[in-house]
């Protein structure tokens, strides 16, 4: 899948995967799609939780060996 | 037309329209949350700085009111908080280092030999923020800035200030300080109000 901007919150945890993709997708704009990489199992209820709060659409969700990729397309 | 039927149209006009109308007005609200912050430790400094700093990111209105103890986070400096294992049977006491089964104790020390060793708290604090730094868990002073960062609204007890002896020079800019009378009419319009 194309992207626009990628995020590396591996190692980090709640909630500073969803903060520094708030402050990511500040900065893109409308149409724009950012992929995240992260290792927080906490972090796929809560993208899916961002995604439906924010209006920002969760294109994609996928774990991979303990690794989860999200894909988001800034509103 | 008479009185009886005319109310009878609009009533079930009314039930037709309202849940959609209210619906639509709920959706188009900006979510808000006021939170009571009066710890002032190193443990419970988290919970009112992650959840704001969340709400924001979700996008919600968010102010904070620190009083007592709370007036602790606002410092300009707040490397030297603490926690205290002493009395609180619910903090594990693990090691943050050494081979995984070391890790794995949990070191049940009585209370009366926690409050007996000198400097029991300091080495406590340093073993949590290990523990914070090995987790990937946001320190406080990052989850405080991105809390100021992302418009969360800081609000001071001013009673506080004076009963402890502080004075505006020692906490961090940007703070109101109120009283009483400006959080509650605050708290009343959030949909959320916490307590920590």
């Amino acid at each position: 899948m194309n992207f626009d901007k990628e995020l590396d919150a591996r190692g980090l945890n709640c909630p500073l995967p969803i903060l520094r993709a708030k402050k990511a997708l500040t900065d893109m704009t409308s149409g724009q799609v950012l992929r995240i990489f992260a290792t927080d199992p906490g972090s796929v209820k809560d993208f899916q939780a961002f995604a439906k709060q924010t209006g920002n659409e969760l294109l994609s969700s996928a774990e991979n060996n303990k690794e989860f990729e999200y894909y988001i397309k800034r509103k | 037309m008479d009185t009886a039927e005319l109310d009878e149209l609009i009533n079930k006009r009314l039930d037709e329209l309202l849940p959609k109308k209210l619906q639509e007005l709920q959706e188009s609200k900006t979510p808000s949350m006021s939170i009571i912050a009066t710890k002032g430790t190193l443990d419970w400094a988290y919970p009112p700085f992650i959840l704001a700093s969340t709400a924001a990111a979700l996008g919600w209105d968010v102010t904070i009111f620190f009083t007592f103890y709370g007036l602790q986070l606002l410092k300009k400096d707040i490397s030297d908080l603490k926690v205290s294992p002493l009395g609180n049977p619910g903090m594990p006491m693990k090691m943050p280092f050494g081979p995984d089964w070391f890790r794995g104790i949990n070191w049940n020390i009585p209370n009366i030999i926690q409050a007996g060793i000198p400097g029991f708290e300091t080495v406590a604090t340093k073993l949590m923020q290990q523990t914070i730094k090995n987790n990937g868990v946001a320190s406080i002073e990052e989850l405080r800035e991105l809390s100021q960062e992302a418009g969360v609204k800081f609000s001071v007890c001013q009673m506080t200030v004076e009963l402890f002896g502080f004075s505006h020079d020692d906490f961090i800019n940007d703070l109101d300080y109120v009283g009483a009378a400006s959080f509650l009419p605050v708290a009343q319009q959030s949909d959320v109000c916490l307590y920590v």
